[in-house]
């Protein structure tokens, strides 16, 4: 039962945000290439999943897993994207990226006339919201894990 | 509920074999007065619907038929370009039938592979540990959307058995199993079948038939598979 690390993408690939909490394994490249292998694999499955589809989607992707963990994904009509790695035990993580997005994002980002909109995020009152927001749910227990 | 389709890639990203269990029918067929009230557009040698969702008519639809007559990729029967025949008042009214385009064998290779590159990808960078979180990660194994689920089994010879089914679908390990041991012996065991190469046999055909209808009948409202 675990929180691994969060990604925040824009409409065109830009890494907005980002934060780990209890991410076993660093990756041996900088975090500027891992975003943008991040956001290449999102982007492939995106559209491997709407070629797939044997009907309309809705929504479109929502999670993969793996042997070890779980991705959960949310997109915005406008493009904003959010990328959450759990472990296996966390089955939907969609009403908590939701409030992270409206409550979170619009309320700290959007409504503050200094962040500028398509460049990293660096409001420290979001920072600490979020931070404060992911340690508190049910599911973020490291020592658990 | 159902189960879609299902594919066996080999270790190389070679479809090997492709059955479709159902197709869902989302057609629509209309008759148009001129000018058009949808906006169409090429796409992948296709006519697409790119805005305007209608009485069924859905973004993404493809142009199937005009006036009952079955296009050809981007053309009319008769070979005119369906954009510039559309664009000609005295073709109106016209009837068009709409619908998902249905993947052809060409694009399916291509899934396929793409696929198997998405899973070779992430279990690649989880032996680096460079996307995955955790360590000693496997590649994918089960996709999520909102209207189907893709569950992936890889054998450790590499070939990976992929099922599409509906999101609420259980069972389906049991399945994925079950079609790894019809694999083995109906395609594995036949003298003629040459490793890495489509499967073209039809004992292999039968079983997985049946094995489909079993797990269908199985259940559906499972709370996980």
């Amino acid at each position: 039962m675990t929180v691994h690390n969060l990604y925040i993408f824009d409409r065109n690939g830009n890494c907005l945000f980002y934060n780990e909490w209890n991410r076993k394994k660093q990756a041996g490249i900088s975090k500027d290439e891992e975003f943008k292998l991040m956001y290449g694999m999102l982007f492939s499955i995106r559209s491997f999943v709407s070629k797939m589809s044997p009907l309309d989607m809705k929504e479109g992707f929502l999670s993969f897993q793996t042997s070890k963990y779980r991705l959960h994904y949310y997109e915005t009509p406008s493009g904003l994207k959010f990328v959450l790695n759990t472990d296996l035990s966390v089955s939907n993580a969609r009403d908590t990226l939701q409030h992270i997005y409206s409550n979170l994002y619009v309320e700290h980002i959007v409504k503050n006339p200094v962040c500028v909109l398509g460049h990293g995020l660096d409001s420290e009152l979001f920072s600490s919201r979020l931070d404060a927001f992911i340690r508190a749910l049910p599911y973020y227990s490291p020592r658990a894990a | 509920m159902v189960i879609f389709s299902v594919y066996l890639v080999n270790k190389a990203g070679g479809l090997i074999y492709q059955y479709d269990n159902y197709v869902p029918r989302a057609e629509a067929e209309k008759t148009f007065s001129f000018p058009l009230d949808l906006v169409l557009k090429h796409h992948d040698e296709k006519v697409v619907v790119s805005f305007g969702q209608r009485d069924g008519i859905r973004v993404g639809h493809a142009v199937l038929s005009i006036n009952g007559v079955d296009v050809i990729g981007k053309n009319t029967a008769e070979g005119k370009d369906i954009l510039e025949y559309l664009k000609d008042a005295s073709n109106y009214p016209v009837s068009i039938r709409f619908g998902r385009a249905r993947l052809s064998s060409n694009e399916k290779l291509m899934l396929a592979s793409m696929f198997h590159s998405l899973v070779v990808f992430l279990r690649l960078f989880a032996i680096g540990s460079q996307l995955s979180p955790d360590a000693g990660s496997s590649g994918i194994e089960m996709l999520e959307t909102d209207v189907f689920k893709l569950h992936c089994f890889q054998t450790l010879t590499g070939i990976k058995f992929i099922v599409l089914a509906d999101p609420r679908q259980s069972g389906i390990d049991a399945l994925l199993r079950k079609i790894y041991e019809i694999y083995s012996d109906f395609a594995l065991k036949n003298p003629f079948y040459s490793l890495e190469m489509p499967i073209r046999c039809e004992l292999f055909d039968q079983n997985l038939k049946s094995a489909l209808e079993i797990a269908e009948k199985a259940g559906n409202f499972g709370a996980g598979s």
